[in-house]
């Protein structure tokens, strides 16, 4: 109970030293707001619609950074105006031949930035404003997450300390009972009194006695090669059955953080699942889809679980997976460039059927329209991918006589679906009854 | 005592064996030659081959089997050649190919680019990539061509997609992003 009420302040600690960072933050806004022609918050929301996709504030992107974008124009001589007339049109900026114009469009491997015409002048004086408005990320973040990490080491500390104690005390207690023990005797002894120790008649032993009863003895054996076969059958029925098997990857990939809470479908990075045989691992490239833009794991806006926490789930941590993601693909965060120097990540394959079986995704994921989970279970939980399926033969036969094919809109069955039905007399038939259990199906 | 030194020995026996079960190791097999593919698995390990593994970059100056070439270079020239560019698929059959790039779009771009095309995804509500365009954006202008290319290519920080959706398939899901475009714009 103790320990509960414990982390329930901590928290509630967390909490207000957040809410106050926040009000604090919140507080800088309001006065930069002020202090600009533009308005901050208004061109806050513009950015991330129409300029985050390409430019950060602190860091180079596919363009260049734009924290104080104006006071830097300025100081190039380049006034509002020209301003105005790059974001609403630049490829007419680079073609009536201006200076800088042509230098930052070859600056940035000729990426032609999109004409914003609909982009009033008030719209881009707010987004101007925002820019101007020193980010107040770094300031923030550093105090939660200080609070945040204590909090957790703090938590492991704790429970080590009250084992070590409980540990400390039960030790001191049995000495102490042994302590007693001994000198009750002693005392018996000096009064006189003779601590009698058990008795050690000569009786006869009892496997002697064992063996005299032959029926006991019958009994026993049956019972012990029966309880012999049951765990050698056990035993050897869970032979090349990979259950539960979750290797350590390379990256630490969580499926939670991709497929739970971010929503991804599984088919978005799975895509050959859909049209062959295998169910591929993604190349690099898919996952630089995402994290060309996401450089940093910033999490749930609640922050990280205990849970994560306790598991050394942090945002830096995550962060440093994304890091060896971009060594990998070899992505040169600074310049928004690929070196050209790859290592490919070596994946340790989970799911994997033996050689004599056929298996194919396409048909179970595209035609019968089978949920992944079915399969590889709630996948989206699992911080760290494990087989959730025995993948046995019998496993799969169970499946195939209790699922109904998937005959709706699939011109294919129509005939053999007619056909069977009227043989077997059912309305829907199941893939067993459609001929899914048949060797020659999976085993050729 | 005698006993307890038996119990202890159990237990240690009993120890050894539990740490044996390892969730990082793969179990025994009866007869690894019936498990173990003769052939090069997917992604197997190669020493021969250049890439030291068995998947690897097509040759160059090669086309796969069943692959067209795309006309259009990237970059931003060929971006407006490729905008004049009709789709190719056959127009009596636009609904099935819609309902199939309906299908496709929610699975590799509503993540980002939203159900109904307004940009506003799973991704960008919880702030994670940002500034992604309303496909009505009058800027941007985007035809079917147009689409098929930046799917193709990929476009600033949209990678490309040509290896999860094949070419009819990236048809399909540019004619129904126009459908979108319509609707919103409508």
């Amino acid at each position: 109970m103790k320990k509960v009420t414990y982390r329930n302040q901590f928290s509630k600690v967390l909490g207000v030293s957040l809410l106050v960072c926040l009000f604090f933050s919140a507080n800088l806004f309001s006065q930069d707001e002020t202090t600009s022609a533009g308005d901050a918050v208004k061109g806050k929301s513009l950015f991330n619609q129409n300029c985050a996709a390409c430019h950060s504030l602190a860091k180079k992107m596919t363009g260049p950074a734009l924290a104080n974008v104006e006071t830097r124009l300025a100081e190039e001589g380049l006034d509002k105006e020209w301003i105005y007339a790059w974001i609403k049109n630049s490829s007419g900026v680079i073609a009536s031949g201006d200076a800088y114009a042509n230098k930052i469009y070859n600056e940035y491997n000729k990426a032609a930035m999109t004409a914003f015409p609909t982009l009033s002048n008030a719209d881009i004086d707010d987004i101007l404003a925002y820019t101007a408005a020193p980010p107040p990320a770094p300031v923030t973040p550093a105090v939660a997450t200080a609070v945040t990490t204590g909090d957790a080491q703090a938590n492991g500390l704790s429970n080590e300390i009250i084992l070590g104690a409980l540990v400390l005390v039960f030790g001191l207690l049995v000495m102490m009972l042994f302590m007693v023990n001994k000198t009750l005797t002693r005392i018996a002894e000096a009064n006189g009194i003779a601590v009698e120790k058990e008795a050690s008649q000569k009786r006869t032993p009892i496997w002697k006695a064992f063996v005299k009863n032959q029926f006991l003895v019958l009994v026993s054996v049956i019972f012990l090669l029966l309880s012999g076969a049951y765990f050698a059958y056990g035993w050897m029925m869970q032979v090349g059955v990979d259950q539960g098997y979750a290797p350590i990857q390379p990256i630490h990939y969580s499926h939670k953080v991709h497929a739970g809470d971010n929503k991804i479908e599984c088919k978005y990075c799975h895509s050959s699942a859909r049209v062959s045989k295998h169910s591929g691992i993604p190349s690099l490239n898919v996952c630089m889809n995402c994290h060309k833009s996401i450089a940093e794991y910033s999490g749930n806006p609640e922050g990280p679980s205990a849970e994560d926490l306790a598991n050394g789930y942090t945002n830096e941590f995550y962060t440093g997976e994304i890091k060896k993601l971009y060594a990998a693909v070899g992505w040169d965060e600074e310049n928004q460039k690929y070196t050209g120097e790859s290592k490919p990540v070596e994946w340790v394959r989970i799911h994997n059927l033996p050689d004599f079986a056929y298996f194919n995704h396409s048909q179970h994921v595209s035609v019968a329209g089978i949920e992944c989970q079915t399969c590889h279970g709630p996948v989206e939980e699992m911080e760290i991918m494990q087989q959730f399926s025995p993948l046995t033969m019998g496993w799969c036969i169970n499946c195939h006589r209790e699922t109904n094919v998937k005959v709706e809109g699939n011109e294919y069955y129509d005939k053999i679906h007619a056909e069977l039905s009227k043989k077997y007399g059912v309305e829907s038939l199941t893939a067993a009854q459609m001929g899914g259990l048949e060797c020659g199906k999976c085993h050729y | 005592m005698k006993s307890f030194i038996k119990i202890l020995v159990i237990v240690l026996v009993m120890v050894s064996f539990t740490s044996c079960a390892d969730k990082n190791g793969k179990n025994y097999q009866y007869m690894p030659n019936m498990y173990e593919s003769v052939g090069y698995e997917t992604y197997q390990k190669v020493d021969f081959l250049p890439s030291g593994m068995e998947a690897g970059i097509p040759v160059e100056n090669t086309i796969a089997r069943g692959k067209m070439p795309y006309k259009f270079a990237n970059g931003p020239e060929g971006k407006e050649l490729a905008r004049l560019q009709l789709s190719p698929l056959d127009s009596l059959n636009t609904e099935a190919n819609l309902a199939v790039g309906a299908e496709l779009y929610t699975i590799y771009c509503g993540i980002c680019h939203g159900s109904k095309g307004d940009g506003n995804g799973n991704l960008v509500s919880r702030e994670k990539i940002l500034g992604v365009p309303n496909y009505s954006d009058v800027g941007r202008n985007i035809t079917v061509g147009s689409t098929y290319h930046t799917i193709y290519y990929g476009l600033n920080s949209m990678g490309s997609y040509a290896n999860q959706l094949n070419e009819e398939e990236r048809w399909q899901v540019s004619e129904y992003v126009m459908k979108l475009k319509q609707d919103l714009t409508k």
